[in-house]
């Protein structure tokens, strides 16, 4: 159906999930190439002062400014065919301004240089479950055709809409490429370091006083797993990615077995601006509305598509990230 | 439950070991804990009587009731009818208003309701689940007490759309006794307002009383649900005929108003039985 996949673009592979893709790809003898792309080279490169002993294995770091055209001369000197984007920062390492320009501009610059190549034939894109916003008159379940109650408008949630967009326009204007989005749930596990799993780590843990969102997780092998599936193969689409089931937020807090305080809605706010200053955690407005109303998504149509489920649902993708924390 | 039962369930509680569905339904908590609340109500205060159990299908199924009685105690009721005496979860579709406040926007997903979209009914039927829809919403629970048993218009249909698009049957459901329970004699137009509220109403002992006011008043219930009204007989893709759906929903309508007129007969007074 497909010619075999050789050369493979990862972006974003300085961080955790981005760097286990592209050394599973590496790994795959179907695979000739990986090249990684990323602002700042990858920890483990740095910590080990080289490539000599390096878990990424025989892929090729090459340091990009994303939002710099840059990225456009990578692919078009190594005959790039499949692209995975997956830089797409949910929260603010630096400034908000920062972050956005790094997501919304760096994804614009990756799909002008994606449509000018010859060579690419198939873009897979992480966005997140953000993009349906978290609003008390949500649709239970969302799906893909589902339009969002609240279009997300702040951070995260709203640079994934915009980053979509983009990802649209491309795939109209380059009807050739086969073009995958991937919509993910909150990552969860032993080594995500994330907004979410940051709260779950800390000593005292504050809940919107009478909320208890619904929430999901994917597990980060499932993650790992389906974004090499989708590298691998057409699966042409936007797909929601999702454990089966959900947690509420009291039954995670439980299952920690650590304390929570219910805090009304605006002191809750104020708290996560002084978590913030402090750097601790980046609890912006989007993870307000998470923490109130939670968000739930449909994750049939991937079923169906890829033939695959996540291995782990989202109660035992949450048990496996607490295990191997020690946060009981 | 006896003791030995009491400390595996607070063990499991506490321990976040339970499941909810993905509206959030938690079953555990509904039976043992929630409609443990409502019982004493529903047997002793109201002492409920439920006619025509046999005519709820095994399956999915649209159940549509008319609404009173101010604040949704017959919502509550029907629950408790139908878990204990039917052994079925009712899905209920509840107005926005009570999604928007904290606590009870979450406990009502707790006891298995959701908001009334067409998203959530489509999925709840799809997976053969037994809905609960009140069509008046606010106009029928916040009407006065001179129009007590007059079933007010049933909004646009979109209950009927949903069922014909599921072809699930429509079962029919008069409660008579909500009514009585906080006559309305006025409203509080202004307060209900700042407030946000639809309304605010005055009843015999509200606001006089204060919290006492609170108290319903101890009504004589009665439950029916009424013969299935078939909706697969209708093409799915007439569900958003405007026409095939208005008449569908007035004769939902007129079967509901005949038995409620029947029910109140039967009944009697609603106090001193």
């Amino acid at each position: 159906m497909s010619p075999v996949t050789r050369t493979v673009l990862v972006t974003g592979i300085s961080r955790h999930i981005g760097a286990r893709l592209a050394s599973v790809l590496a790994a795959d003898p179907a695979v000739s190439r990986v090249i990684g792309v990323d602002t700042v080279p990858p920890t483990s490169l740095t910590r080990d002062g080289g490539a000599q002993l390096n878990p990424l294995g025989r892929v090729e770091f090459v340091r990009v400014d994303l939002r710099s055209p840059d990225i456009a001369q990578v692919i078009a000197a190594a005959d790039i065919d499949t692209v995975v984007h997956m830089s797409l920062m949910s929260g603010p390492a630096g400034s908000r301004p920062a972050m956005k320009e790094h997501n919304v501009i760096g994804t614009m610059q990756l799909l002008a240089a994606c449509q000018r190549s010859e060579t690419v034939r198939r873009v897979v894109v992480r966005s997140t479950t953000a993009v349906y916003g978290s609003s008390p008159t949500d649709p239970a379940v969302f799906t893909e055709d589902s339009e969002p109650v609240e279009v997300p408008h702040t951070g995260y949630g709203k640079d994934a809409s915009e980053v979509e967009g983009y990802v649209r326009g491309y795939a109209r204007r380059r009807p050739d490429v086969v073009t995958t989005t991937l919509r993910f749930a909150n990552f969860i596990g032993p080594k995500v370091d994330s907004p979410l799993t940051r709260y779950f780590r800390a000593p005292l843990r504050p809940t919107v006083l009478g909320f208890d969102p619904r929430l999901q997780f994917v597990h980060e092998d499932d993650g790992v797993e389906v974004l090499r599936l989708a590298a691998l193969d057409d699966h042409p689409g936007v797909f929601n990615v999702a454990g089966d089931g959900v947690l509420l937020l009291s039954q995670c807090l439980r299952r920690a077995g650590r304390f929570w305080v219910p805090v009304p809605a605006p002191a809750f706010r104020f708290l996560g601006e002084g978590a913030r200053a402090l750097g601790r955690m980046d609890f912006t407005p989007d993870q307000l509305a998470l923490m109130s109303h939670g968000r739930v998504v449909d994750s049939g149509r991937l079923a169906e598509e890829f033939g695959w489920v996540p291995k782990f649902t989202t109660a035992s993708a949450f048990d496996d990230f607490l295990q191997t924390r020690g946060a009981r | 439950m006896n003791a030995e039962e009491l400390l595996t369930f607070a063990a499991r509680r506490l321990s976040g070991r339970y499941e909810v569905d993905e509206f959030g339904y938690d079953a555990e908590l509904n039976d043992k804990v929630l409609l443990e609340l409502l019982r004493p109500l529903y047997r002793h205060w109201f002492r409920v009587e439920t006619i025509g159990l046999h005519n709820l299908p095994p399956d999915g199924a649209l159940v549509v009731a008319n609404h009173s009685g101010t604040l949704p105690v017959d919502a509550l009721m029907l629950q408790v009818a139908l878990h204990d005496e039917a052994g079925r979860a009712v899905r209920l579709l509840g107005a926005d208003l009570v999604h928007r406040l904290p606590l009870l926007g979450h406990l009502s997903r707790k006891t298995g309701h959701t908001l009334a979209c067409k998203e959530d009914a489509d999925r709840l039927l799809r997976k053969g689940e037994l809905v609960g829809v009140f069509p008046e919403g606010f106009k029928g629970i916040g009407k006065p007490w001179s129009q007590r048993y007059k079933l007010q218009r049933f909004g646009r249909g979109g209950f009927v759309a949903s069922a014909i698009r599921a072809g699930v049957p429509i079962v029919p459901c008069s409660i008579v006794g909500a009514e009585e329970i906080y006559p309305k004699i006025g409203d509080l137009r202004l307060p209900a307002r700042l407030l946000g509220l639809p309304y605010l109403p005055i009843t015999p002992l509200f606001p006089w009383f204060g919290p006492l006011g609170l108290v319903p008043l101890p009504s004589k219930w009665l439950i029916e649900f009424g013969e299935p009204i078939r909706s697969d007989e209708v093409d799915p893709a007439e569900a958003d005929d405007p026409m095939v759906v208005f008449e569908l929903t007035d004769q939902v309508r007129e079967t509901i108003q005949r038995s409620l007129n029947a029910l109140r007969l039967r009944r009697g007074p609603a106090f001193f039985l």
